[in-house]
């Protein structure tokens, strides 16, 4: 079962320059909301930001990780 | 519906959002959404009078595949409007918040008041479109 530390730490790990916030929304471990601040957001759209997390968990988001609510900044 | 192949599910999905400027894809329907995400959203498009056409993911999973294939968005709900994806929950509740999606419906459609939502169940992918 992911948790919010695993997840923090692969969103920066994948991601250059990434510092995230996530906490288990519900206590639940499938609920989590994560506030990601990284330089490469810069330029890019809100769904290009959010597709880019996402993306790091791949076929987990909607699966073991039901759902991930996002707030994405450049800095 | 059960003998629907996969590719007629992807073109009625393609099709709905070509043909409605306004398109929600949700958990439910909005008088009766399943989860609190599609709800959010939902509550974001009717405090605004915006008028959309509603799919309910739900009834068979394929549709949720398709959508997911097509649009490149891993979570439901999702919003297009005029054939693009807008967002999810979150992005559609900021956009609410800063004014953008007023902006954008706006920008899209008069800023009459329209009916109250109509919704269309996701069963053969049937969507009623709201003028």
């Amino acid at each position: 079962m992911p948790n919010a530390v695993e997840i923090k730490s692969r969103i920066e790990a994948a991601i250059p320059g990434a510092q995230a916030e996530v906490e288990d929304w519900t206590g639940g471990g499938d609920h989590f909301r994560a506030k990601v601040v990284a330089p490469g957001f810069a330029g890019l759209s809100r769904i290009e930001q959010h597709r880019l997390v996402y993306s790091v968990f791949g076929e987990e988001i909607g699966g073991p990780i039901h759902a991930l609510s996002l707030t994405t900044h450049s800095e | 519906m059960s003998a629907q192949p996969d590719n007629q599910i992807r073109e009625a999905i393609t099709t709905a959002i070509r043909d409605n400027e306004v398109i929600l894809f949700m958990k439910g329907t909005p008088e009766a959404p399943a989860c609190g995400f599609s709800a959010r959203t939902v509550g974001a498009l009717q405090s605004l009078g915006a008028r959309f056409a509603a799919v309910d993911i739900l009834p068979d999973p394929r549709i949720r595949q398709e959508l997911s294939a097509l649009s490149q968005w891993p979570t439901i709900p999702q919003l297009f409007v005029g054939g693009e994806l807008v967002g999810g929950c979150d992005i559609v509740t900021e956009m609410f918040d800063t004014g953008e999606l007023a902006e954008l419906l706006g920008a899209e459609q008069p800023a009459e008041s329209g009916p109250a939502p109509v919704v269309a169940n996701g069963g053969g992918l049937q969507i009623e479109s709201q003028r």
